[in-house]
């Protein structure tokens, strides 16, 4: 390292393992330069603006140093490893097969960049291909693109692609109840410059969209479902598909636990235009939130409205299938101001891990998954309608993730039992100050019945002394 | 099946290799979820309308073939640990292996975001540092890590511009760019709703001469690449924020270059405003062919009630988020943006330090001034001016009629990956090559004697050139075709055609 004074370093130039010069080669490359100096190379930047003092850092350390300091860091933290996790809202705790790890340190995908040069990137562009054939299906849409960010973004730029949709874009951006918070944040925080409005539309005590208030509702920019919803409750979508089309209303279906979409009947078939959502299900650790994985689906109709990168299929000078970046036109490097988003990096890793994920579940292993999660929420769930202390708070049916009601300050119960090692779920307060009691439970194929029964209990006694 | 097809199905090193969805055998299962927990009868919980009535067309293919497909699509791509890469303005540095392991430690990766924060302490103060190690850098106030990507900072730092003249209750319309700017900055301002003006720049710089005409009350503000994406350093920048902010107007940095100017010059110092920096260029984390990157912004202190929510805060020991700003122009995400990549780029920062940051901004300059100097004479350079991390040829004077694209695939021939083409667009046929840091002096001779190579090769054998590559799986693809009649995904029809 840099510092180091073991290294027999040449006087002058300290070494970083990371850059492989030599003294002698330095020398060797000023000449070829015409150069006297390093720092005659930086002439162009004023004096006055080169600076006098070394940056406010440490010096740098020793690998083994700077591993010791980051173990500790981690060491900090309590994740999923150290807790029972029943937090969902979005992010779940999956089990990832252990191959798709060892897949993803194929260097040959991770250390190369956006495949501007299809002939030396086969293997990013056909992976992503097949992915983008993935979320095809799964979403019962025609078109997927190569990926987003994350759901909240995706989510954003479903609304945005909506305006373009729209011969005329006016009207209100209206947005189920139960749409995710942050989600609708992320929106605001997207068109807070534009001129359509914003409406939430209430929920029934069911925990879905009521239905009645929709057909109040004068034509909008779009309608954005998400289903399961935030609360974990399955919207009646083939009502809501219904009454967008009578209304002409551009539909908008968002998914968050994109492990429902094997078991559930697609956005694809109740008429949204665009399907969009959290893809982190597949493959992917909870990572305090990040790299996630948005996937973004639409009608073929609008592809060339889309936002992100697409790879398409084309043939070789011999005739031979290959993949290419395509639709280019519609992005920012060619069409500059006029692009359908800014997006330049996207998420690819990520929609390899998808890829790899899927492969791997395949066509029954991801609906038995699915299952199992249902089988597991629906345990919770029952256990959770038989006690005295805790309630469900909404009716409707669920696939993996519900709405209890403690009775007390459900951040004070999620404090107490984080001690306990248990992650007890999401307290809704700060979203919902009428839900200050509330707690967003998710229930997994990683959390056992036995689990399931100690979270009730402990619950429950949570529930009862703090009263 | 053919002796051919037979041949290039099994060849080691043909590396044909079908759709996964074209190896799919019923019934085969690459993962078994679960011998004990039974599924649920979907049907007595899920209204019958909602159950999906066919199930997603995924392939059905076992572990071991689910693991060769991908190891061998994977021998079809290139990658910095492949060899060079010399892609301008993409920093495509060394990915130290270290930072893979750190980010992979469970307490980091296994991190629910929903955790309450007295589980997070870890992360919270990672978050903490490294927004201060790269305020530090680039002389800003305060940073943002929240941005998941380079362009999406650039679409943070122009909402912020919005809220600042919100705030102020300005209305201010336009953002002023030069003609060299990266496409995402157009897109980013438009997105943030603002209209683009370009401004022509003069020998590869913007003067303040050529930017005063256009500054007035409805100027919100100034992108500016530094160094810009002719790899030269804007020598004007301090003048120019003057100017600028005389105007009421801000200055935005594009800081994806922010690899020649650690700990050599500070962006703040300079009068900038906002800027980003991206954490998958300058801070060596892993591009992943195609992201996930992370793009940081940072701050003067008057742009700071305006960063996007939530901030941490510390207090005493104990780090916290803040979510009470009523000034702030919301969440960018999700969540909080690519928490593991900060981890990487954090692992980068303590590994290198002050003086290894500084050292490799320094050979970053000296590798692409090598380039320059060893190429003047066989391809055309473009500015007199020494340049900062990247350089840029441009394709005239090329013999027989050999373009910049059969440059670029001549080279994958001989096992580099292409420098960036055509862009910056103000340069005929532009060949902008960034070698960074990273680079041995060797490993950059060997390619300088490939692009002679190819220049000779372009007077004698210019053939050679167009029907370049020859040694990858494919050879130049139609991209026209592809655009023309979109195949965006596989179809079941298709295949049984084949």
């Amino acid at each position: 390292m840099c510092a180091d004074k073991s290294v027999r370093a040449p006087k002058r130039f300290k070494m970083s393992f990371y850059c492989p010069h030599t003294e002698n080669e330095i020398k060797e490359m000023l000449e070829a330069i015409g150069a006297k100096s390093i720092d005659d190379l930086f002439a162009t930047v004023p004096p006055e603006f080169r600076l006098k003092r070394e940056l406010n850092l440490p010096a740098g350390m020793p690998e083994p140093e700077v591993e010791a300091e980051l173990n500790r860091l981690a060491g900090k933290n309590k994740s999923c490893s150290d807790t029972v996790c029943f937090a969902g809202g979005g992010v779940y705790n999956h089990y990832v097969p252990r191959a798709v790890d060892y897949l993803l340190m194929r260097s040959e995908f991770s250390t190369a960049y956006t495949p501007y040069q299809p002939e030396a990137s086969q293997g990013t562009l056909q992976a992503i291909f097949e992915y983008q054939s993935m979320i095809k299906s799964l979403t019962g849409m025609e078109v997927a693109n190569a990926s987003m960010y994350d759901g909240g973004e995706s989510c954003a730029e479903a609304v945005l692609m909506s305006a373009r949709i729209a011969k005329k874009p006016q009207g209100a951006i209206l947005m189920a109840g139960g749409l995710h918070p942050h989600y609708r944040r992320v929106i605001g925080t997207y068109t807070k410059h534009l001129e359509y409005g914003k409406k939430v539309l209430p929920i029934t005590p069911s925990g879905q969209m009521d239905l009645d208030a929709l057909k109040k509702e004068k034509p909008g920019l779009c309608l954005v479902v998400q289903h399961p919803n935030y609360f974990g409750c399955l919207e009646q979508m083939d009502e809501i598909g219904a009454l967008a089309k009578e209304k002409n209303f551009t539909l908008i279906v968002i998914t968050c636990e994109a492990l429902s979409l094997a078991m559930l009947e697609p956005p694809g078939s109740f008429g949204a235009a665009i399907a969009a959502g959290e893809a982190q299900s597949f493959g992917m650790r909870p990572g305090f939130g990040g790299p996630l994985l948005g996937f973004f689906a639409s009608r073929e109709e609008f592809v060339r409205k889309m936002p992100g990168r697409l790879v398409g299929q084309t043939v070789d000078r011999e005739g031979r299938r290959g993949f290419v970046l395509t639709l280019a036109t519609r992005e920012q490097h060619i069409r500059r101001a006029k692009a359908t988003s800014n997006i330049c990096t996207n998420h690819s890793l990520m929609a390899l891990t998808a890829g790899i994920y899927l492969s791997l579940l395949g066509k029954n292993g991801l609906v038995k998954l699915a299952g199992v999660n249902l089988e597991r929420a629906n345990y919770l769930r029952r256990k959770i309608s038989e006690s005295k202390t805790l309630k469900l708070k909404f009716s409707a049916p669920v696939f993996n993730e519900m709405t209890v009601e403690l009775g007390v300050d459900a951040e004070k119960v999620v404090a107490a039992l984080a001690n306990e090692g248990i992650l007890a779920g999401v307290p809704l307060k700060h979203h919902f100050p009428d839900m200050a009691d509330c707690l967003l439970v998710a229930a997994t194929e990683m959390t056992e019945k036995a689990q399931i029964d100690e979270l009730v209990r402990k619950l429950e006694s949570a529930a009862r002394s703090g009263r | 099946m053919s002796e051919e097809k037979l041949w290039r199905k099994r060849g080691s090193m043909s590396y044909e290799e079908p759709l996964i969805f074209e190896k799919s055998v019923a019934g085969q299962e690459g993962f078994q979820v679960s011998s004990q927990a039974p599924a649920a009868d979907a049907e007595k919980i899920i209204p019958k309308q909602l159950l999906r009535k066919s199930r997603a067309e995924l392939p059905e293919v076992g572990e071991q073939e689910v693991v060769r497909h991908y190891s061998r699509l994977s021998t079809w791509n290139y990658g910095v640990d492949h060899g060079f890469y010399p892609l301008g303005s993409c920093t495509m540095k060394y990915n130290p292996k270290i930072n893979e392991f750190t980010a992979s430690l469970p307490g980091f990766a296994m991190l629910h975001p929903e955790a309450p924060e007295s589980l997070a302490q870890g992360t919270l103060e990672l978050w903490h540092r490294l927004e201060e190690d790269l305020a530090e850098i680039c002389g800003m106030d305060a940073a943002s890590i929240q941005p998941c990507a380079g362009a999406h900072g650039e679409l943070t730092g122009m909402l912020l511009f919005r809220a600042y003249f919100d705030d102020k209750g300005q209305k201010r319309s336009k953002i002023l760019l030069p003609d060299t700017a990266h496409g995402t900055n157009p897109a980013s301002a438009a997105l943030a709703g603002f209209e683009v003006v370009e401004v022509e720049t003069q020998s590869g710089l913007l003067t303040p001469e050529l930017v005063k005409p256009h500054l007035d009350g409805s100027v919100a503000g100034l992108m500016l690449t530094n160094p810009n994406t002719l790899g030269l350093f804007e020598t004007h920048v301090a003048k120019i924020a003057e100017l600028v902010h005389a105007a009421g107007g801000l200055l935005y940095m594009d800081g994806a270059n922010l690899n020649a100017l650690m700990g050599i010059a500070r962006p703040g110092d300079m009068g900038v405003d906002v800027m980003q920096m991206n954490l998958h260029k300058t801070f060596a984390t892993p591009h992943g062919g195609g992201g996930p990157g992370s793009g940081p912004v940072a701050v003067k202190k008057i742009l700071e009630p305006y960063l996007p929510n939530p901030r941490v805060v510390k207090k005493g020991g104990h780090y916290r988020l803040d979510c009470d700003r009523p000034k702030s122009i919301g969440r960018m995400t999700g969540w909080y943006g690519n928490a593991l990549v900060w981890v990487k780029a954090f692992t980068y920062i303590l590994r290198m330090g002050k003086d290894g940051l500084k050292l490799a901004s320094r050979l970053a300059v000296l590798n692409a001034n090598y380039i320059r100097a060893r190429l003047r004479e066989h391809y055309q350079i473009t500015y007199p001016d020494s340049c900062m991390h990247e350089c840029v040829f441009s394709d005239k004077g090329m013999p027989n009629e050999v373009t910049t694209m059969d440059v670029a695939k001549r080279l994958i021939d001989y096992g580099f990956h292409p420098p960036t083409i055509y862009f910056p667009l103000v340069i005929h046929g532009a060949i902008m090559v960034e070698p960074t840091e990273t680079e041995s002096k060797s490993r950059i001779d060997e390619f300088i004697s490939a692009m002679i190579k190819i220049k000779e090769e372009a007077a004698a054998t210019p053939e050679l050139l167009k029907s370049a590559p020859l040694k990858t799986p494919v050879s130049r693809l139609d991209e026209v075709a592809a655009a023309r009649k979109p195949v965006l995904c596989w179809s079941v029809a298709e295949s049984e055609d084949k």
